[in-house]
């Protein structure tokens, strides 16, 4: 059967030169802190793997820490900047993945004031909100780049200047995973502190990723040991992995012009495709190209997902929910959908390596299964 | 290390002229069952009574738990031979007392059928008593009911020395009894059910009824694993109908009140056409009296209608908790639970019917065409066996 791959922004399919990179790498199986000669070959490959993300994200390679992946990447940066302290505020908003919105209850639950900022109709934080926020003395503010249910876009430039504005103390932490390799990424001159980004977003492998830190020496630790990563990561550096991520990163920005105008190529083609079928594109016309949320009314997401995976072609529901009432994803829940809107939600995400040709495959086979299930339009739980 | 096992049975006995089928069925079903641990185990039933012949290098434990899941089986005894030598036979017989914590009474229980053996039971009795009596202080002879009785059997080729009793699952040897086409959903009640039938002597035909896309692949690898976690006691054919065809007609014509109840009684029909091909004597269900919409008396009575072959259901006497205990018991509760049973609660309407009536029913389905639909769903089943198979995730 034929597979269209239209899940990128779960995770996407390595490129070829990331699994030789990592075959190079794993045959050299030298520990980078050993003296020997393997050892310094391994401290060499870790190191050119940094050079290739500080050059892309435009920073000294002393700034960048290999993590786990993005969940480490904004644990770490958020917990990390607030071990030890307890004045101010806490900042983020309503529509963070995760890993940021579940660091924040548990510090909210120690003790720490969290305010979660509103987002309007297309999911862009509410700067007056922000604004009036921050007249409490503020210890961090942690919104993310690009969100991953609906690809919108936050003003990172506005929020910055306000932050700096009104509480030039304030730690900023912005969580990129969704936006590297898509967007124009350079923390050091957007004047962030800290930014998390993950490899297995941009064809790179599962299990490594990267914060970006501005001042290093503010952060704690989460895991002590042998001090690896300047003593703010320790353990034996997955070198496979980070050699993944730094070949990964090579490539994105050896071409970044040309895969970011595919992708829009390729919404564009999506998008004036979904023309003709019921449905509502959810993503805001200015969000990321590679993510968009539609919403088939009437229709189940979860369902349309499986009938699209009978067909080979894999999508997520995103937004969507698995099913049952009251457990609606709390972007969904932030954009203020309705609940027909949200039931009927899928997530399709593309990546320079999808075709034009599997762009149309997947229009006709979603046109056909709306037209397979469509008996079932109207007839919803109530 | 251990020779043989002692294995004995209860209602086997009890089954008269077909005693020898079922000796023979649980023997069957032992060597099954001895066979994962390896080669060298072998079965006997010399004198109506069943013996296993221990490999010399084997996991005790292992054969206990083999055993332990072997419907049929009361309880079962690990048997010493030992040389016909008294000190030796003391020796071992001290050993097989204590071996599973110490009693505080005890008795000894010898049978001589080796005549030539210098002693006679009672001797054997009173020596054998008083070397253990020796050797454990405080501990006493109590030979009304004593909390451990040591066997002790002298024969030509050796004496046999047993003590410890292990309790078995008990039951009938699973098939027996034939077979039965359980109605296996991803719940909770479901594999109790078939693992109640199991335990009667019923060998299962589980049938699961599939209903791509509306229900995840999860959902039907959610039921190989407890089609697997059954198959600990004996072995499950499993069979997955695609019952989309079926769902689709019922939800383009059949009221929403209706939908489970039509449902239900498709399930009913297959299933009977299943059990007639496979040679299954009844229908085995999770329902319980009462429980959901579909299960009140009402309900049963109009899903049952449309089959002629009896319907058990293992469950009705038992509440939710006694179900979730059992569940619990037989591993099958953590699998149970896992998500995706509901994951698509489209078919299920907020406000089922409760009393529907056979009327209401049949002129529910008088637009779809049964025979036909019935027909495909079978025609299209997808069999397989599991044994002793832990379907991976």
């Amino acid at each position: 059967m034929r597979q269209v791959y239209l899940d990128n922004a779960a995770t996407t399919p390595l490129y070829p030169q990331v699994i030789e990179a990592m075959k190079t790498a794993l045959e050299q199986y030298g520990n980078p802190s050993s003296l020997h000669h393997l050892g310094a070959g391994a401290e060499q490959m870790l190191a050119e793997a940094r050079g290739e993300i500080a050059k892309l994200l435009k920073v000294s390679p002393g700034n960048i820490i290999f993590t786990s992946g993005g969940t480490e990447a904004n644990n770490l940066a958020i917990k990390g900047t607030l071990a030890g302290k307890n004045r101010g505020i806490l900042i983020t908003s309503s529509i963070e993945h995760p890993s940021v919105l579940a660091v924040f209850a548990r510090l909210e639950r120690e003790g720490w004031k969290v305010l979660r900022l509103p987002v309007d109709g297309q999911g862009v934080v509410l700067l007056d909100k922000l604004e009036a926020a921050l007249r409490e003395p503020t210890a961090l503010v942690s919104i993310m780049a690009v969100n991953n249910e609906i690809g919108t876009v936050q003003p990172l430039q506005d929020i910055v200047a306000l932050v700096r504005a009104r509480q030039p103390r304030a730690v900023i932490h912005v969580d990129a995973v969704q936006a590297l390799g898509k967007i124009e990424l350079e923390p050091a001159r957007l004047g962030v502190d800290l930014m998390s980004v993950s490899a297995h977003k941009i064809h790179g492998p599962k299990g490594v990723g990267a914060l970006y830190a501005a001042r290093p020496d503010t952060l704690t630790p989460l895991l002590d040991g042998g001090g690896q990563e300047g003593g703010l990561r320790s353990g034996t550096e997955n070198i496979p992995g980070i050699v993944g991520f730094g070949r990964a990163v090579m490539l994105t920005r050896q071409e970044l012009a040309r895969r970011t105008a595919k992708v829009a190529r390729l919404r564009e083609r999506f998008v004036q495709g979904l023309q003709e079928l019921p449905c509502i594109v959810v993503s805001p016309a200015r969000g990321v190209p590679h993510i968009v949320a539609v919403s088939f009314p009437g229709y189940r997401g979860e369902i349309l997902l499986q009938a699209l995976s009978g067909k080979g072609v894999y999508v997520s529901t995103g937004a969507a929910c698995s099913g049952k009432k009251g457990n609606l994803s709390h972007v969904a829940e932030a954009l203020g959908l309705d609940d027909e809107t949200v039931t009927g939600m899928l997530r399709f995400s593309f990546s320079a390596l999808n075709t034009e040709e599997e762009i149309d495959y997947a229009l006709a086979m979603i046109r056909q299964v709306l037209a397979e299930l469509a008996f079932i339009r109207g007839r919803r739980r109530r | 290390m251990y020779d043989k096992v002692l294995v004995r049975f209860g209602e086997v006995g009890l089954k008269g002229k077909n005693r020898a089928f079922f000796i023979n069925s649980l023997a069957r079903n032992i060597r099954r069952s001895l066979k994962q641990l390896g080669p060298g185990y072998s079965v006997s039933a010399p004198y109506g009574r069943l013996f296993v012949d221990l490999p010399p290098e084997h996991d005790f434990n292992a054969v206990s738990a083999a055993l332990q899941k072997v419907f049929g089986l009361v309880s079962f005894s690990p048997v010493v031979r030992q040389e016909l030598d008294m000190e030796l036979i003391k020796e071992a017989a001290l050993q097989e007392l204590l071996a599973d914590g110490r009693p505080a009474t005890f008795k000894v229980a010898a049978r001589r059928s080796f005549k030539n053996f210098p002693l006679n039971s009672m001797e054997i009795n009173r020596e054998v008593g008083g070397h253990l009596l020796r050797n454990c202080p405080g501990l006493k002879v109590d030979v009304h009911s004593p909390q451990r009785v040591v066997n002790i059997e002298v024969r030509p080729e050796g004496a046999f020395v047993f003590s410890r009793v292990i309790p078995g699952p008990g039951g009938l040897p699973v098939g027996v009894t034939g077979k039965g086409v359980l109605l296996l959903s991803g719940g909770i009640d479901s594999p109790v059910a078939g693992w109640l039938a199991m335990k009667r002597g019923i060998a299962l035909e589980a049938v699961y009824f599939d209903t791509p896309p509306f229900t995840s692949p999860r959902a039907l690898n959610k039921v190989e694993r407890l089609a697997g976690i059954l198959s600990r006691w004996a072995p499950v054919n499993l069979h997955v109908v695609n019952f989309t065809p079926v769902q689709t007609e019922i939800m383009k014509h059949v009221p929403e009140d209706l939908t489970i109840t039509v449902m239900r009684r498709f399930m009913f029909r297959v299933a009977e056409v299943l059990a007639r091909r496979v040679g299954a004597l009844a229908l085995i269900t999770g329902e319980s009296v009462g429980q959901v919409a579909s299960q009140t008396l009402e309900s049963m009575a109009v899903i049952n209608s449309v089959v002629s072959i009896p319907v058990l259901r293992p469950l009705a006497g038992l509440d939710k908790v006694e179900i979730m205990d059992l569940s619990r018991r037989i591993e099958t509760y953590d699998t149970s639970i896992e998500p995706y049973q509901d994951c698509c609660t489209l078919f299920v309407s907020p406000r089922p019917k409760t009393r529907p009536t056979l009327a209401q029913a049949e002129a529910a389905e008088a637009k779809l065409d049964v025979g036909s639909l019935v027909d495909a769903a079978v025609a299209g089943i997808d069999s397989r066996t599991i044994w002793r198979e832990e379907v991976q995730s």
